[in-house]
């Protein structure tokens, strides 16, 4: 069975193996993935004198864990949910990072006290915090705007339609927060049947004006073109549209739910010393600074925010578009992963039972 | 004095066997041109496809991190208490798993049956090792589900490596606390569901797509050639267009502030406030779905009628049929071949549809392959074989039925 499985996948990543002599990093391609480019792949290449080269795909955890399963890994580094860095790492698909190997911080402080705590963990290091916020366009929403998260959820106050990501993660802390409940019992409140049925109440009262979205890329253009007044998204995404494209679009920065972002290993990495040198370099002070520069989610080390962040325009700064600025942290969560590695099956097929019922 | 009658070759072997020995390397030369291709085919298609159905009964997960509680259910029937020897043998294989690091992927493996065995095996490994005997009240002080008979039933089930775990869970079913199976809660119940949804909506699909495709195929085999080939373009380019493209148009087109809308309520038609809403639900799948699909259903109608010759029909007109008998009698059952195959590759495609229900489906836009993706993208392949090998038998199913009533034989793609 195993040699058929070798034989099979050696096909298909035949043309891959040729250049091995080349550190191959997987990331989630788009705005995020070309910024991982600029920050870390390129400049990293050109001081290693190694090859190096950045690969898309939808969900990098998929091909990751499909590769080592079939014993044929051409990924080196690869870019993955907390969560999935978390649950590959217990099912052995992932390298051990000693966090020993990671730079202190440009002001001295060690690695350990430099980054966020959860920032590291046994196989992961994080690149970015990003957060699930919801905005809205603020040439259409005028005169009194939404400023909470109950806001989010107030029909009467703000008629229209809502738009939401179809799932269970981030939805359910989200309703919460809105029905009141403080960020710090958020998942104490999930844990019990009670919070839960809470939660999907909450979300009961919005469910026919709600537009579910699937893809990052879809909330953006929802909101401008008008089929939502407000919607949750990625907050790169609402940047991007905002900054990069001018779009008049408005964060709220209230009852949103962040996560680290993490680069790993694959078990059986071609290059894994070399994987090894590019994550210490990319998650130095100045590697997560260059990340920051080129998209708007906060670096997980308290170093990298100590200078003025100003983003690849020249012009806009950062700090008040980070998950991780001081201002934008007064109300929210940071997602809990062991809740969702065990619930996140159970709770989608709720969610989608839900979803089902009119 | 008998005659040999055997007929010889002109080197005195036997003509029988002189033909056999030149048909088999015929036969052999035949089959080591096909080689190539069936090589590629089984390996590439088949092995994998079988390897990953495999997954759907296999996982080693957890019976691999515990040798001495997978002894313990062997000696123990279900039904049996469990006593404190039970948690003596899984107190060890704790504490094992705990110094080798593999409470994590034990937990998951329960964790499919039992949500929260994942951070419960985790917590249980770290607090065993600092335990001493008795454990059963320990444990359970440690976390009440310890003591949750149906943890135990989950647990019995994933020790070993062989399992109907996830075709349970793909039906909707739980291990209950006496060991037997239960449907899960109410609210909880969605795959099969999904199934039934899926199937009732690929039929819909397909018979929109028969009917619609039905009239444009016949012009395209009878219209000159000239107007023919035009309108095999407008065919045809929507069918080159990315899925994803033609997707997206269908959103600008059918939102509430799309370009439908937007028409309906300049013309005056339809008041600013009542804005159809024809996307992100149900009929918007239909729509794009069957637009997605129609080339599919076309071009097999198209060549099945291109060469029904015309003078069939006329005959029948001539003889005094009525154009809906000549219709009926004549012209319709030629082009069966073309609705047969037409149909089977429009709804098969359909039930396997994942992008588009995905993206213009809303609320209710979920079918079974989302769900199937859902757990590829959690590294629960198992699970997604399971629902894999459940939908794969179910077309089987369907195949074989239409076999029974078309027939095969008479499918035919061009």
């Amino acid at each position: 069975m195993k040699r058929l499985l070798i034989l099979t996948t050696a096909l298909a990543g035949f043309t891959l193996q040729a250049n091995a002599a080349e550190l191959t990093v997987m990331s989630w391609g788009g705005a995020y993935g070309g910024a991982q480019t600029e920050a870390h792949v390129k400049p990293w290449a050109a001081k290693s004198g190694f090859g190096a080269k950045m690969v898309d795909s939808d969900n990098p955890a998929q091909p990751v864990k499909a590769q080592v399963e079939a014993g044929n890994v051409t990924i080196d580094v690869a870019s993955l949910e907390y969560a999935d860095a978390i649950r590959l790492c217990d099912e052995g698909v992932l390298e051990k990072i000693d966090i020993a190997i990671l730079p202190a911080g440009a002001d001295g402080t060690t690695a350990a006290d430099d980054f966020l705590p959860g920032a590291v963990t046994d196989c992961g290091v994080s690149t970015d915090i990003w957060a699930n916020v919801y905005g809205y366009d603020s040439m259409k929403l005028t005169g009194t705007v939404p400023t909470t998260a109950a806001d989010f959820y107030d029909l009467a106050k703000f008629p229209g339609k809502r738009g939401l990501r179809k799932g269970a993660k981030g939805n359910l802390e989200f309703a919460l927060m809105a029905d009141g409940v403080a960020s710090a019992d958020v998942y104490k409140t999930l844990s019990t049947p009670e919070g839960v049925d809470r939660a999907f109440k909450k979300l009961d009262t919005i469910k026919k004006d709600v537009v579910w979205w699937e893809a990052g890329a879809q909330p953006p253009q929802l909101l401008a073109d008008g089929e939502v007044v407000m919607t949750t998204a990625y907050n790169g995404r609402l940047f991007n549209a905002a900054i990069s494209e001018g779009k008049p679009f408005t964060i709220v920065w209230d009852g949103q739910v962040y996560e680290n972002e993490m680069y790993a290993i694959p078990k059986g990495a071609p290059n894994k010393d070399k994987a090894l040198e590019f994550i210490a370099y990319a998650t130095s002070t100045e590697g997560l600074r260059a990340q920051a520069q080129n998209i708007s989610y906060g670096p997980a080390r308290k170093s990298s925010m100590k200078e003025k962040l100003i983003f690849k325009d020249g012009k806009t700064e950062m700090a008040p578009h980070l998950p991780t600025a001081e201002a934008n942290l007064k109300n929210a969560l940071l997602s809990d992963f062991q809740f969702w590695v065990d619930r996140d099956t159970e709770l989608n097929e709720r969610f989608n039972a839900w979803l089902a019922t009119n | 004095m008998a005659i040999d009658v055997t007929l010889q070759t002109a080197d005195g072997t036997p003509l029988k066997a002189a033909l056999a020995r030149a048909q088999r390397r015929s036969k052999i030369r035949a089959f080591l041109l096909v080689f190539p291709l069936l090589a590629f085919v089984v390996l590439s298609f088949i092995v994998p496809i079988f390897q990953m159905l495999e997954r759907s009964i296999d996982n080693d997960l957890f019976s691999r991190n515990v040798p001495t509680l997978a002894k313990w259910f062997e000696d123990n029937p279900s039904g049996a208490t469990i006593d404190e020897s039970a948690y003596v043998a899984l107190v060890t294989d704790l504490v094992v798993m705990h110094t080798a690091k593999t409470s994590g992927e034990a937990g998951l493996r329960v964790n499919f049956t039992y949500p929260g065995a994942s951070s419960l095996i985790k917590i249980g490994a770290r607090e065993a090792s600092k335990m001493e005997a008795p454990f059963k009240d320990k444990l359970i002080a440690v976390n009440p589900q310890w003591g949750d008979p149906r943890l135990w039933e989950s647990l019995r089930s994933a020790s070993s490596k062989w399992t109907t775990d996830f075709f349970m869970a793909s039906t909707d079913l739980q291990h209950a606390a006496d060991g037997g199976l239960e449907r899960v809660g109410p609210d909880q119940r969605i795959y099969i569901y999904l199934f039934v949804k899926t199937f009732i909506l690929s039929a819909i699909i397909t018979a929109i797509c028969l009917l619609l495709a039905f009239p444009i195929s016949h012009l395209l085999a009878t219209l000159p050639m000239s107007k023919s080939n035009l309108l095999m373009i407008l065919v045809l380019l929507p069918f080159w267009t990315s899925l994803l493209v033609r997707t997206t148009a269908w959103i600008a087109l059918l939102q509430q502030q799309g370009v439908v809308n937007d028409g309906l309520v300049a013309t005056g038609l339809l008041a600013d406030e009542n804005r159809m809403a024809m996307i992100y639900n149900q009929t918007g799948t239909i729509i794009v779905m069957t637009h997605i699909l129609l080339p599919f259903m076309v071009l097999p109608l198209y060549s099945v009628m291109k060469v029904i010759p015309p003078s069939y029909a006329r005959a029948a007109r001539s003889l005094g049929a009525t154009s809906w008998t000549t219709f009926r009698r004549i012209y319709l059952p030629q082009t069966l071949p073309g609705i047969a195959a037409g149909s089977l590759l429009v709804f098969i495609l359909a039930v396997g549809y994942y992008i588009t229900p995905a993206l213009v489906g809303g609320a209710d836009g979920q079918l079974i392959s989302n769900f199937i993706a859902f757990h590829m993208s959690k590294s629960n392949w198992s699970m997604a074989a399971a629902l894999s090998a459940i939908l794969l038998t179910i077309v089987l199913i369907l195949y074989w039925l239409y076999d029974r009533l078309v027939g095969i034989d008479r499918l035919k793609l061009g």
